[in-house]
């Protein structure tokens, strides 16, 4: 390959996708990473602290996309205080300087502020897509300088963010001069929106495909929006509750049938189910339907709806479909692919649920099924055996069982056999999620099976810290480990230090991890940032008084190259 | 976890215990205190109805419990202000008039759940069936007081409902359990309130207010935290509408000059104690924000108008508006200038 001269090894590598792939392409010889750091068009950066944004930059000059990731995934939960960190400001400052070529900005559980998305808006001439997923710190005033200053915008997808309303004006900051949008998506904003102005935005880009409203936009305005944009494929409705008596709710009823394209359909923040009658003409060609905000409807509407969608790839419901609409989606939806079942009412008495039952039957009558997430009240370690054989395909399992460390109810045994199974039969799993009774046992199978696990995610688990050894001397390809409410201490986390290294990152949150423990992590590796993270405010002030034996509540450890933060709050002590 | 409430009440953690000397007090003044015992409980207006919503029906929403993991934080910052996003959640997301309560339910109903919610303390047995499931009480008593899991359970007991929907309220408050986002475990509760609501009517009249904007909505009054709402299509005329934002806000705006009336000036109080909101001779205002976001001087154009695109409303004092007479406009443009 050395007989080639650059630019053909470059268009060689424009074939090499993946970040991986390009990574390892990077590390054969000094030639061949010059030319794949000049070639790179997109960045993946998984931990933001474990590099300096300037040092990604300087190596990647031609990026046109950047990803990247704040906050631990425990921040979900509300487990990681508000301002750990994970600031967006600094990406931006240095892509600004150094990369004004960019055009796609994709961010995760990260602190966004309107100054940064102004500087954004005002700093990249070919700027096309933004993201924001997760994210908080930014209000409805950033979004009109996004409005405002990025010509040419496609892409604007915000996902799940934490946004301050200052009011409704913002959408009306896209010129009139802008019809290039392809994707908007405000689903998460709380305030209200400005009908008018959104219907002439959707009026004026004929190249909208998806259009994801919140729950602000009336179904009045969904109408009008409706009559302007037939080609849209992915549909996210706002309020979809009206009279049956109205002249809305009849033109909502005539609005569905035109579109030929639809294929992804949400939202439905409130929707009744009279309402949802209006979308049965597209579900026959749904791949994707997401019912999991809709919690008025309950489960014989479910069925209605879900026994037409026979293309269905992806599902989102909640639980109230029960057992029995899950029967239906496993005769239904024979090309399902993901499924996920959300709790409708964690704190209710008595409402429907689902059980085993339910995920037995779906594992049985859809065979492409690969990805889960399922809450609910019980399992069998027999179901698990069952839909272990029934889906080998799976590639992330997540379940929860909502009463942390409960066993097999038939049997009073912990699940351990039951996601033994799984880990055994399930070659390809990336990401697991384990809940119920379960000691070291299971750890021990995942440690031996789980090859190509990725991600795992641990509560109320375990009963030695043999348990979380058995995952790190095992499970080679593991990027993240997040621990909560398990027995696991300093004889674990000191057991494989190097393992840390190979690995984006560990929490542990409430187990029996010292001070002591951690000072020694630290010491034996200086590539490590180890945050404990103490938000206990008798024993700030008195840090160097803290014995080594102290317990600490949680820690969060991540290899780094570009050494402890210097954005850390109070409450998080770099070692 | 029962450290956490411990210190931030120890009011109300006395009067759970001496459940006595509660019934032993007269009417008024243990109303009064009990009056502003749940008000430092309480964010807001909208919070009220919900506590009045969730007592009436059985399946309780999840905010409350949300409230009892994370309210009273100087250890555990992030669960405070997932809290914050938690309530606040629960506040916004709800559509105009989920809890869909005339508002002189409300009124009515604000000084009963005063008194009717320490009293289900003392009575136990009785107003529990009477009220929620064993599940919902456990919430409320979290809500305001915290949930020392002896004295809930003590309740739960004499109250056998159902037995998993027990132990599933006992398994309940573990911050960040279930591994959901907030913004869903608010969204259970929103909707449970509306949906399952026995009462048809409350769910037509909700399903009316989403038909047409304008039906019920927010009214806010300069001073007073609490906010209200206003069925508009339950007046005909700028006038009767006036009557009863006084009405409405009359007790609050006199609770909130309590201090500055005296016994005798009390009972000479004129009649209307908020007039002149629609001719700007009075002390406060009567203003309203229209479906394009602008702010409006109520009264200037007819009355059905006025109700189609009127989307919330606000009770200003006059001096906050220019002295003098201002066009629909310039009102617009110096309201949004502020």
């Amino acid at each position: 390959m050395t007989y080639f001269p650059e630019e053909v090894v470059e268009h060689i590598f424009d074939f090499v996708g993946s970040h991986r792939d390009r990574n390892t392409v990077s590390t054969v010889c000094k030639a061949w990473y010059q030319v794949e750091r000049l070639s790179r068009r997109t960045v993946f950066v998984g931990n933001c602290y474990a590099i300096g944004p300037e040092r990604v930059m300087a190596r990647f000059p031609g990026i046109k996309s950047l990803s990247v990731k704040g906050k631990p995934h425990f921040a979900d939960f509300n487990l990681v205080p508000y301002d750990w960190g994970g600031f967006a400001l600094p990406w931006i400052v240095a892509a600004a300087r150094l990369c004004p070529g960019l055009e796609e900005l994709r961010l995760k559980r990260m602190v966004v502020t309107d100054d940064g998305l102004e500087l954004l808006a005002r700093s990249f001439p070919n700027f096309k897509s933004l993201v924001l997923i997760s994210c908080e710190g930014f209000s409805t005033d950033g979004l009109a300088t996004i409005a405002t200053y990025c010509r040419g915008l496609r892409e604007l997808d915000l996902q799940e963010n934490e946004v301050e309303d200052h009011g409704c004006q913002w959408l009306s900051f896209f010129p009139d001069s802008c019809t290039s949008l392809v994707s908007l998506n405000f689903g998460c904003l709380k305030g209200e929106v400005n009908g008018g102005a959104l219907e002439r935005l959707v009026a004026r880009c004929p190249n909208l495909r998806s259009l994801k409203l919140s729950p602000a936009v009336s179904v009045e305005s969904l109408n009008k929006i409706l009559a302007r944009a037939s080609h849209l494929v992915d549909l996210g409705t706002g309020s979809f509750a009206v009279d049956h008596r109205t002249d809305v709710y009849h033109m909502l009823m005539n609005s569905f049938p035109k579109f030929k394209s639809l294929r992804n359909l949400s939202g439905f923040w409130d929707a009744s189910p009279c309402c949802l009658r209006a979308v049965y003409p597209v579900c026959t060609s749904l791949t994707v339907l997401n019912l999991s905000y809709a919690p008025a409807i309950q489960g014989d509407d479910l069925i209605k709806i879900i026994c037409l969608c026979f293309k269905l790839q992806k599902l989102w419901v909640l639980d109230s479909i029960g057992d029995k609409g899950l029967a239906v989606v496993a005769s239904t939806c024979k090309e399902l692919q993901e499924l996920r079942v959300f709790p409708c009412d964690i704190y209710g008495a008595g409402t429907t649920s689902v059980t085993e039952e339910g995920l037995l039957a779906v594992s049985s009558g859809c065979p492409k099924l690969n990805s889960l997430l399922y809450f609910c009240y019980q399992m069998t370690n027999a179901a698990l055996i069952t839909i272990a054989k029934n889906c080998p395909h799976f590639t992330r399992f997540r379940l929860c069982i909502l009463d942390p460390g409960k066993p097999d109810p038939v049997t009073d045994q912990p699940l351990d056999e039951g996601f033994g199974a799984i880990v055994r039969s399930c070659k390809n799993l990336r990401r697991l999620s384990l809940s119920g009774r379960l000691t070291d046992q299971v750890f021990l199978y995942i440690g031996m099976y789980a090859e190509r696990l990725e991600m795992l995610s641990i509560a109320f688990a375990g009963d030695s810290d043999k348990g979380m050894i058995y995952v790190l001397n095992g499970c080679k390809n593991l990027r993240k480990l997040e621990i909560r409410d398990c027995p696991f201490g300093d004889i674990a986390l000191l057991k494989n230090v190097a393992k840390y290294e190979t690995m984006r990152s560990l929490w542990m949150s409430s187990c029996d991890i010292t001070l002591g423990g951690c000072k020694a992590l630290a010491a034996k590796m200086p590539r490590l940032n180890v945050e404990i993270i103490n938000e206990n405010e008798e024993t700030y002030e008195f840090e160097e008084n803290l014995s080594d034996l102290h317990k600490l509540e949680k820690i969060y450890v991540y290899r780094t190259v570009a050494g402890p933060r210097n954005d850390a709050p109070d409450f998080v002590w770099t070692l | 976890m029962e450290e956490e409430f411990r210190g931030g009440r120890p009011q109300l953690f006395d009067f759970i215990t001496n459940g006595r000397d509660w019934s032993d007090k007269g009417g008024y003044g243990a109303a009064e205190e009990k009056n502003l015992e749940l008000r430092l409980g309480l964010p807001g207006g909208e919070d009220w109805s919900a506590v009045q919503e969730k007592r009436e029906h059985p399946a309780e929403s999840a905010v409350s419990p949300g409230h009892i993991a994370k309210i009273p934080k100087s250890t555990n910052m992030s669960a405070s202000s997932g809290a914050k996003r938690g309530c606040s959640d629960a506040v916004d997301s709800k559509p105009e008039g989920t809890l869909a309560d005339k508002t002189t339910f409300q009124q009515q109903h604000l000084q009963q759940q005063q008194l009717g919610f320490l009293q289900l303390q003392a009575k136990g047995k009785e107003s529990l069936h009477r009220t929620s499931g064993s599940a919902g009480l456990q919430s409320l008593e979290g809500k305001v007081c915290g949930p020392h899991a002896a004295h809930a359970s003590s309740t739960k007991n004499t109250t056998a409902t159902h037995s998993t929907s027990q132990s599933r309220a006992a398994a309940a408050p573990v911050v960040g359990w279930p591994p959901i986002r907030s913004f869903r475990k608010n969204l259970a509760g929103t909707a449970k309130a509306s949906a399952e609501s026995p009462n048809r009517r409350s769910e037509a009249e909700k399903k009316l207010e989403n038909d047409r904007k304008g039906l019920f909505v927010k009214i806010n009054m300069d001073g007073i935290p609490i906010g209200r709402k206003v069925d508009l299509k339950a007046y005909d005329s700028y006038e009767k509408l006036s009557l009863a934002v006084d009405e409405l806000f009359r007790g609050l705006l006199m609770a909130a000059q309590m201090d500055l009336l005296t016994a005798t000036t009390h009972s000479t109080k004129e009649t209307h104690l908020i007039s002149g909101l629609l001719d700007r001779s009075g002390e406060y205002t009567l203003v309203y924000e229209d479906d394009e976001g602008d702010k409006m001087l109520v009264g200037d154009v007819p009355w059905d108008m006025f109700v189609s695109t009127a989307k919330r409303l606000r009770v200003l004092k006059s001096s906050d508006l220019c002295a003098s007479p201002l066009s629909p406009g310039e009102i617009r443009r110096r309201t949004n200038d502020c």
